[in-house]
């Protein structure tokens, strides 16, 4: 990193802690916003549960709508923590280090917004999706049928949220210790609790070390797991021709790395933006995660292009029926020419201009942008794969989302941004030991010609 | 019944890492033993050495094996004995599918193996701590500790080692038995 900005632990104990000991004035109303916008999705809830699942646009042959849309796209943007965290500690990249704690907390509560809108939401009878996972109705004969891609989804999905938040809590106890440290009574009480009596021996900082690689090489191969069998969800349906795909599993994976490596660097502009962190989260940085943006979205476009490649070579009626859908039936095609647009030509050539990626509000308008993108694309696959429009299918069938989805999806969104802002008030979102870690042994500058710069960079 | 132990703190100013170095080492020629009498207390990950210490011996990689191993028969337990227990019978199939049951084993080998490193890492990293001992807080303002937990015989002495090594501060903490 040429920007290093040298700071000692005072200084960034007093910038990263400082809303975290305090109140921004600002933080209260946004919190009430967002848990108001969460309620309202939660009394649409209620009234669904109340009048039961007709009061979606859900309806034959269109069964999976906005719900399973949302579960997708909230599994993929919990991808962008552990890609980012887990791939950029094993490779030490120093640009890491601000990143990683805001990176895994947006995975944590994106999978819990998962988890609300397929398990919880979905199934339209909540209570029965306990019986399905545990623990068994044993006296009813209820038991799991292991060759549903319906069971490994919640083994592999509960893995990921334990796996990635016990990766949090881990990483959470020195920055604990420092709370505990500038905190009275009460508080100082329960952060005493919280960090478990850290105190920053040696040995305790070797196993922080050591336990950031071992649970990163641990997490990854999860991580790989549950898109890939979040794909095999519609890859393995007997009954949809369109999502017969081999390809899925490693398209749904870059694309869920995508939105969320394009999440995360929403959530960096935010953090600048609302916390005022501009001397640690710097232009730097953001230019880093947009080359980086710039490789996964070329992939991503890369497995796209084979899906259809493989979708067209076969010249199967079900294939041609759904692309024709997609590409030239009203409305749909309008849908399909925004995706194309905000997930791919419209972000990615903004990105190839340095000025874009060190600047914070294109920064975030082209991240917004591929988001949008990336929701609209799993809405093309599952409600279009599930339209069927092709000869000798019993049922022909469109899909309007009722008001009651639309305020639900809206509540997860705002779910995610309750989330974050509590977790920023009570523990720091970035991590100061990982921070003053960098800092340990600058600034070293050596001059080349008639230009300063950094005299190596530590790890 | 077991001796009563003192603790007591020296505390350094940030960036006198050559001077913590000079009192640990002037601990251990005084005959206190590192880790278990005497140790550094930082508030940032240093690289290992810079104070003289010993690098600390850690058993962690074993944790994650064993939680694998248990994950793995836990997987195969639950897979198997439901499709014992509800047979889809299939004719030229067995009535145990594998594809499907390596994907669930897999997912229980993981999770067994990442809830044991968390574990491992807990005990470890020898916490949690129930009594912190001599402790400043200025440790996670970038000021360094030495600290040192030894018999009641020995804690003055050790206490004029960190006085005569620079310290700029010194505290007492507390006692145990």
């Amino acid at each position: 990193m040429q920007e290093h900005v040298q700071l000692n632990s005072k200084e960034v104990n007093d910038i990263l802690l400082k809303d975290v000991l305090g109140m921004p004035k600002w933080w209260l109303p946004a919190v009430l916003f967002f848990l108001v916008v969460f309620l309202a999705g939660g009394a649409a809830f209620g009234y669904m549960l109340n009048k039961g699942v007709g009061v979606t646009g859900l309806n034959r042959p269109v069964m999976w709508g906005f719900f399973m849309v949302n579960f997708v796209f909230w599994i993929g943007i919990s991808h962008a923590g552990i890609m980012i965290s887990a791939i950029l500690r094993l490779t030490q990249a120093e640009w890491r280090r601000p990143l990683t704690r805001a990176a895994e907390v947006l995975t944590v509560f994106s999978l819990t917004s998962a988890l609300m809108a397929a398990p919880l939401v979905h199934v339209g009878r909540p209570w029965r999706a306990a019986l399905w996972v545990f623990p068994y109705d044993f006296e009813r004969g209820v038991w799991p049928n292991v060759r549903s891609a319906f069971v490994w989804d919640p083994s592999a999905v509960m893995t990921y949220l334990t796996a990635s938040t016990l990766f949090v809590i881990i990483a959470l106890l020195p920055d604990l210790a420092i709370i505990r440290d500038r905190t009275t009574g009460t508080a100082h009480k329960v952060y005493s609790l919280l960090c478990l009596g850290w105190r920053g021996t040696p040995r305790q900082w070797k196993l922080q070390a050591v336990a950031g690689i071992l649970l990163s090489a641990l997490v990854l191969p999860v991580f790989v797991s549950v898109h890939s069998i979040v794909s095999w969800d519609f890859a393995v349906q007997v009954g949809v021709e369109g999502w017969h795909s081999t390809i899925f599993a490693p398209y749904f994976i870059i694309g869920a790395i995508h939105s969320g490596v394009s999440a995360v660097a929403t959530v960096m502009v935010l953090m600048v933006w609302l916390y005022k962190w501009q001397k640690i989260l710097t232009p730097d940085h953001l230019d880093a995660i947009g080359r980086l943006l710039i490789i996964v979205a070329t992939i991503w476009f890369f497995a796209f292009f084979l899906e259809w490649v493989f979708a067209l070579y076969t010249l199967e009626d079900p294939e041609l029926a759904l692309r024709e859908l997609q590409v030239f039936k009203h409305p749909w095609m309008a849908l399909f020419i925004v995706f194309l647009i905000t997930a791919y030509f419209f972000p990615v050539p903004m990105w190839m201009f340095k000025k874009v990626r060190r600047n914070m509000f294109w920064m975030f308008v082209t991240t917004i942008s591929v988001n949008i993108g990336m929701w609209l694309e799993r809405f093309l696959i599952i409600v279009l794969g599930l339209a069927r429009r092709q000869a000798f299918t019993f049922d022909w069938g469109t899909y309007h989302p009722s008001m009651i989805e639309i305020l639900m999806v809206i509540a997860t969104f705002a779910w995610v941004m309750f989330g974050m802002l509590v977790f920023a008030k009570v523990f720091p979102l970035i991590p100061l030991f990982d921070i003053k870690e960098g800092m340990v042994g600058g600034p070293h500058k050596i001059k080349i010609g008639r230009k300063e710069i950094p005299a190596s960079i530590h790890e | 019944m077991m001796q009563t132990k003192r603790s007591i703190i020296g505390v350094f100013k940030p960036n006198r890492e050559n001077t913590v170095a000079d009192a640990m080492d002037a601990l251990k020629a005084g005959g206190y033993t590192e880790d278990t009498e005497y140790e550094v207390l930082t508030g940032t990950p240093y690289p290992e050495g810079v104070f003289g210490e010993n690098e600390p011996k850690h058993a962690l990689f074993r944790y994650p094996l064993i939680g694998a191993a248990c994950g793995f028969i836990v997987g195969l337990v639950l897979t198997s004995g439901t499709q014992l227990a509800y047979p889809l019978v299939t004719g030229g199939k067995p009535i145990l599918s594998i594809p499907p049951m390596a994907i669930i084993m897999y997912e229980g080998t993981m999770l067994g193996a990442i809830l044991f490193t968390v574990l491992g890492i807990i005990i470890e990293s020898r916490l949690p701590r129930l009594f912190m001992g001599a402790y400043d807080e200025r440790i996670t303002e970038g000021w360094i500790g030495v600290t040192v937990t030894t018999s009641e015989d020995r804690i003055a002495k050790a206490e004029d080692i960190l006085n005569k090594a620079g310290a700029d501060d010194l505290k007492r903490g507390w006692e145990k038995s």
